[in-house]
């Protein structure tokens, strides 16, 4: 009973986002959905743009604490940019607040692929980042996601670093991929793993399909009366 | 340019009294009345762009047009005719004069009234688009003009602090924003849309217009208002959003967006700016060169309307955005040649300097940007007790700061492209010797590059940006040269559709 009231509510509060954005008067909605997307694991970007415009419009308002928990799911949802997105509205003397400049030096770490740093400033932030379950893995995901664009085959410290995993965890994580990602470890000239990455479009340039080539469907309607 | 208070004789010209109708206005407004109760579109056309400007040059430069008060008498007294007079009349006292803070709200109490009428459907005529393109245009500059008059609160006077406390309702951020999207909803304009892929409207094939007898007035507005709402969200910086409301428009075609050129350049100019943000920088390069091409073949035959300066100021913006665009994420086939030349022409030495990543690629960053960038906004209320502070440049330096900061990230990749062109196979080690870092940190940049030059769409697939690619192969680099693409499929289509017209273009012809 419980859940399905749980459920209600989020279902009315993307409709509200989608039909009536510009209102004042969902802005609790909007926060309570936030905290919801944290414990349950979800994510709605344009839901919590909808929420960074309302206290945008009416500052007094503005929750840091939600704030903090927006910014930290949109660093679990790179590579896409909903973090920059999100700074976006957030007029500079918030962002210049300890936890907030915390956020950004870590979201600049990840943009810019400084894993080590990275993993070293949330150590030091634990409290902040352990409040959302799920960013362990999402910043994981994101890892894999670098490596993949780059790298063919990556040298085991390389992953080792990205992901911030030694030792047993490391061989763990690695078993585990080779069994469902279609990951491979060879051997690399007695030196020692390496790990080969499925291949895609971006490390493997020969399977780049030539997308620009293909017409839409719309387009290619506009022949059908010829064609008849 | 003076203001002028319609209630205060004393101060300013004594000439101009607001309740003397000249015979050249009471003509004007009479045949104006006529010709939309006709619905002769045309016409109207004519007298809106036409007439209008003309007596405006003859006599009302420095002053405004009569009240609407004034004219009534000669309308009927009819109550929409009046608002839309007033609309012009605040339009026009923008544009030549200064308006006055009291003006300012009762230009937004005009426009509720316009839109609450429009609204509630009973709007029964059929007006250019130029107008209603114009009306939709003019609403969200006055709403921006509003926001940066009341920031700035440091030499306001008493009278003027009241005004601010006593109407704070006019031009509220939820106020527009309600409006268009209300005007959006009650237009049907998105079904409209949606409905016209399969056939079933002929939205765009009449322009727009309603060859039914209805009207074209909440449908038109609509259809505008979306590309408001563009607008409205790049000036707020929540660029996601504004395109999200554009969606419904499909921009790889021609469409009523075209036939107006100031709507055409409007969606194209906050389409490519909210792309560039959003780091998508190959679909902002692809349509800021579009656009740019038209305006190159086609500016001569605007040379006579008033929105010509216009043209030519978001003109010169787009160039300096390409040039920032291209000099991110340097492009070698998506820009045509003419467009091209003109870029070179302008910001050749400018984009020799951004690409070059040091102290001085910065300064010339933001010189571009806050040059191209549109007039940001800070929506909230000002807050007016004392120490009273002008912020209306807080939005503005907010956007700044975040460009820069991304400029500051990209900035290690200028020097890996460079080696990247030269070589087609490399060490990571021997990579890291020329660019002077140790090991772990060329790992690091070729991961950034890959990271950056790729973006990620709204449905949340990623695409290469890049011109130039690579892959490692545990330590090597190997490079590779985005093959130029051939679209063959669209270049068929077009040949297909254009043999078509010609064939029966030519079986029409009758041969004795």
């Amino acid at each position: 009973m419980a859940k399905e009231a749980q459920q209600q509510v989020s279902y009315t509060v993307e409709e509200l986002v989608a039909v009536n954005p510009y209102n004042p008067d969902i802005l609790a909605d909007l926060e309570n959905y936030v905290n919801e997307q944290v414990s349950s694991q979800k994510y709605s970007l344009d839901a919590n743009l909808c929420l960074l415009r309302l206290y945008q419009c009416e500052p007094e308002r503005m929750s840091p604490p939600i704030v903090a928990r927006i910014l930290i799911k949109a660093l679990m949802a790179m590579p896409a940019q909903d973090f920059s997105l999100c700074l976006f509205l957030i007029p500079e003397q918030v962002q210049s607040e300890e936890q907030f400049k915390t956020l950004i030096v870590l979201s600049h770490y990840l943009e810019t692929a400084r894993f080590r740093l990275f993993w070293d400033e949330v150590a030091k932030n634990r409290s902040l980042l352990e409040s959302v379950p799920g960013f362990q893995q999402a910043i994981e995901a994101y890892a894999v996601h670098v490596l993949s664009l780059t790298y063919q085959k990556v040298p085991r410290a390389v992953l080792a670093e990205a992901i911030n995993k030694e030792g047993l965890a490391l061989d763990q994580f690695l078993e585990y991929h080779v069994a469902n990602s279609g990951w491979a470890i060879e051997k690399s000239q007695g030196r020692s793993q390496l790990i080969v990455l499925p291949p895609n479009e971006f490390n493997h340039p020969e399977l780049k399909k030539n997308a620009s080539d293909s017409v839409s469907y719309e387009h290619v309607t506009r022949i059908f009366p010829v064609l008849s | 340019m003076a203001a002028y208070d319609a209630d205060s004789s004393a101060g300013g010209d004594l000439a101009y009294d607001p309740n003397f109708v000249p015979d050249s206005v009471k003509t004007f407004v009479v045949h104006l009345y006529r010709q939309i109760r006709e619905k002769n579109v045309y016409e109207i056309h004519q007298m809106y762009e036409g007439s209008f400007n003309r007596l405006t040059d003859r006599m009302f430069r420095e002053s405004p047009w009569p009240t609407a008060e004034a004219v009534e008498p000669y309308v009927d007294g009819d109550h929409v005719f009046c608002l839309l007079y007033r609309e012009m009349w605040f339009r026009h006292v923008y544009a030549r004069l200064t308006p006055t803070p009291k003006q300012r709200v009762e230009s937004w109490d005009n426009y509720c009234n316009l839109f609450g009428v429009v609204l509630h459907g009973v709007v029964n005529m059929q007006l250019p688009n130029q107008w209603l393109w114009d009306m939709v245009d003019e609403f969200v500059y006055q709403f921006q003009s509003y926001c940066q008059y009341r920031a700035k609160l440091k030499n306001k006077t008493e009278e003027e602090l009241q005004l601010l406390r006593n109407f704070d309702q006019a031009w509220n951020v939820y106020g527009v924003l309600n409006y268009l999207q209300a005007l959006v909803e009650k237009s049907n304009i998105i079904q409209i849309l949606e409905r016209e892929k399969e056939g079933l409207e002929q939205f765009t094939v009449d322009n727009g217009y309603d060859y039914q007898g209805g009207s074209n007035v909440l449908k038109m507005l609509g259809y505008y208002s979306m590309i408001g709402l563009l607008r409205v969200h790049c000036l707020l910086g929540d660029y996601r959003t504004g395109l999200k409301c554009m969606a419904p428009i499909d921009l790889s075609q021609q469409g009523v967006y075209t036939n107006v050129i100031g709507s055409h350049i409007s969606t194209i100019y906050h389409y490519g700016f909210a792309n560039l943000m959003l780091r998508r920088y190959g679909d902002a390069i692809r349509e800021f060169n579009k656009m740019l091409l038209y305006i190159l073949k086609y500016k001569q035959y605007h040379q006579k309307s008033p929105q010509y300066d216009q043209i030519l100021k978001k003109n010169e913006q787009m160039y300096a955005l390409l040039a920032v665009c291209l000099s991110l994420c340097p492009q070698q086939k998506l820009v045509d040649e003419n467009v091209s030349t003109q870029l070179k022409e302008k910001y050749n030495d400018k984009m020799t300097k951004m690409q070059r990543y040091d102290d001085e690629a910065s300064t010339v960053y933001d010189e571009l940007f806050s040059y191209g960038c549109p007039k940001f906004i800070t929506p909230s209320a000002p807050v007016l007790d004392e120490p009273l502070m002008n912020y209306n440049q807080e939005a503005y330096r907010l956007q700044l700061k975040m460009f820069l900061f991304e400029v500051k990230q990209q900035q290690l990749l200028a020097g890996i492209r460079s080696f990247l062109k030269i070589y087609s196979t490399i060490t990571v080690t021997k990579l890291a010797q020329f660019m002077d870092v140790d090991e772990a940190t060329l790992r690091t940049i070729l991961m950034t590059y890959k990271h950056k030059m790729h973006s990620t769409d709204n449905d949340g697939k990623i695409v290469s940006n890049a011109d130039i690619d690579f892959y490692v192969d545990d330590d090597t680099v190997h490079v590779v040269e985005a093959k130029p693409t051939k679209r063959f499929g669209d270049y068929f289509l077009r040949q297909i559709l254009k043999f078509e017209e010609m064939i029966s273009e030519l079986e029409k012809v009758q041969l004795d």
